[in-house]
């Protein structure tokens, strides 16, 4: 089992919490509890799906990321965008003119995430090729849902495809680019993620399968939207752009993090996409029970409609939905009509990247062990289903777990007691 | 320690609920995740015969600190010839049964290839019982 620490970008600020519950009983992994009045999170088990974030009524629970000055520590400023966030603006708005603010604000180069998408995909199904005996295999896009499958579906870790996420791959591609094509020291280059959510961010700063992140930082969606939107409000209606050359990206790549962008590039016979932490939950307890046969190839999203259900984008992600197809449409009928080919500019690079595509082991690290000696396991949980029996089965969540048998089990771990119950009366220890 | 779970003949719909639930058990015990798949998988298999092919039984299961014990107990039909049973393909299951992609005689092949002991007896008009065991090192 994995026992490094691992970072959460999801932080809770103490003050502000009300200790209300609402996150205990929106977490998935029941990572939560409320102990003296205040939430408290457990590492251990902690996803970063951003369910909690969601549902705070206080704001208790926030978003740690870099200082957006921290890109002015590097000389060359890379602004590493998903194409998720092209989507947050009206349609009026072109890319072209985004990545104009982008380098007006303090950006040097500005770069899609899914600029390396055909490296991805050809990757993935050479993997699958390479390896008929696991079946299915689940796609590692998500970080949320390699952290999901690592702490509550550990028979599944075997399933994840190893392979670097675009976001990787692309910082591969670019860092790669400016220290070959345009000479700039290693040290001068720094790479800002622009994330959607809070699992990118806990992928960057304690990455799985991988000692050290290609991303230097990372900025939340929202906040860079804030600014990209005040220099539009100012430029006013009657503003006349200046055309500036855009990620070449394939209708494909800018399709990617919507529900299915993998699924509809995959080789696979028979595969899923499903999106939402409790659908995808629902889902793998069947696959890990082999309930569903035949099936290849899995496209697994923490968020409704995926990316663009990012806690920290900033519209609903229906809207958003529309406009990536309706920039995908558009670029499609240009690939159509010839005016545009599926090549991109990566191509140049697609050996290197090719050779640097697989990430280290990813292992299990299950939440669910009660004790390491499975003798000690059995006796915790002999306990377990004792006060199972004593507990009223309301999950009323009062006693600060969020059900009556997370309770038991927090009671035979030494982290709660039984008097927590307020059903219990306070005599009657166990 | 020990479980019993009841399965009611044709009860599809239900079909995987007590393997969820020894599953549940085993992944708190710290066993290997592909012991517990080999665990689940044959469950699953013995289950679903219970439902699809006896009418209804009772599983028990029996969790030690080295090994699981499972016993599925159905009251009937029985099955004519064990060894004839035990090769793939093979297959008594109804054509109703089949449409739901069941019976396809892939049942008890499947739970011998994923368990340590297998022990099947059956007596024709009074039940079957399926015994298996899976050791966890």
């Amino acid at each position: 089992m994995e026992k490094v620490p691992f970072f959460h970008a999801l932080t809770l600020d103490e003050d502000a919490c009300i200790g209300c519950s609402h996150c205990m009983k929106a977490c998935p992994t029941e990572a939560l509890r409320v102990r003296d009045g205040k939430a408290q999170l457990n590492p251990d088990r902690c996803i970063d799906c951003g369910n909690c974030f969601k549902v705070c009524p206080t704001k208790a629970i926030y978003i740690k990321q870099d200082d957006f000055d921290s890109i002015f520590n590097f000389a060359c400023r890379v602004a590493l965008v998903p194409s998720v966030f092209m989507g947050q603006f009206p349609n009026d708005i072109t890319v072209s003119r985004i990545y104009q603010i982008l380098k007006e604000i303090g950006f040097t180069h500005v770069i899609e995430t899914e600029a390396t998408v055909p490296i991805y995909t050809q990757a993935k199904n050479n993997y699958a090729a390479e390896h008929p005996d696991i079946r299915p295999l689940i796609s590692t896009f998500c970080p949320a849902i390699v952290r999901l499958i690592q702490v509550k579906f550990p028979g599944l870790v075997e399933n994840l495809i190893p392979i670097k996420a675009p976001i990787d791959l692309t910082a591969m591609y670019i860092r790669r680019k400016l220290e070959q094509q345009e000479d700039w020291n290693p040290e001068d280059v720094g790479i800002f993620y622009i994330t959607p959510c809070a699992a990118k961010i806990a992928a960057v700063k304690s990455p799985v399968g991988e000692e050290k992140s290609l991303v230097d930082g990372v900025i939340n969606m929202d906040s860079l939207f804030n600014r990209v939107f005040k220099r539009i409000k100012e430029q006013g209606k009657g503003f006349h752009e200046q055309k500036l050359p855009v990620s070449q990206l394939a209708a494909d790549g800018v399709l990617t993090s919507l529900t299915n962008g993998e699924r509809r590039l995959s080789n696979a016979k028979h595969s899923y996409s499903i999106d939402e932490i409790h659908n995808v939950i629902e889902f793998l307890e069947k696959v890990e029970n082999d309930e569903i046969e035949d099936v290849d190839f899995l496209e697994l999203r923490a968020c409704d409609q995926s990316c663009p259900g990012g806690i920290l984008t900033c519209d609903n992600r229906f809207l958003i939905c529309e406009r990536i197809f309706a920039r995908a449409r558009k670029i499609a009928d240009r690939e159509r009509k010839g005016e545009q080919t599926k090549d991109h500019e990566v191509e140049s690079e697609r050996n290197y990247l090719s050779r640097h595509v697989k990430v280290g082991e990813i292992r299990p690290r299950s939440m669910l062990v009660l004790d390491e000696d499975i003798t000690q396991a059995l006796e915790k949980m002999r306990r377990i289903n004792e006060l199972r029996a004593k507990l009223p089965q309301r999950d009323c969540g009062v006693c600060g777990a969020p059900t009556c048998d997370a309770l038991a089990r927090d009671i035979v771990m030494g982290e709660a007691n039984l008097n927590d119950c307020i059903f219990h009366p306070k005599n009657n220890n166990s | 320690m020990h479980f019993e779970y009841q399965v009611y003949e044709a009860d599809f719909v239900n079909a995987g609920a007590a393997s969820s639930a020894i599953k549940k058990t085993l992944k708190q015990l710290n066993i290997n995740p592909q012991i517990i798949k080999r665990v689940v998988v044959a469950l699953y298999e013995a289950e679903v015969n219970a439902i699809a092919h006896a009418y209804g039984g009772t599983i028990y299961a029996d969790i030690e600190a080295d090994k699981i014990i499972v016993k599925v107990v159905d009251t009937g039909p029985g099955i004519p010839d064990i060894e004839w049973a035990m090769k793939e393909g093979n297959s008594t299951a109804s054509p109703e049964v089949r449409n739901m992609g069941f019976g396809a005689g892939m049942g008890l092949p499947n739970i011998r290839k994923n368990v340590d002991r297998l022990d099947v007896q059956s007596t024709v008009g009074v039940g079957t019982t399926v015994e298996m065991e899976v050791h966890f090192n």
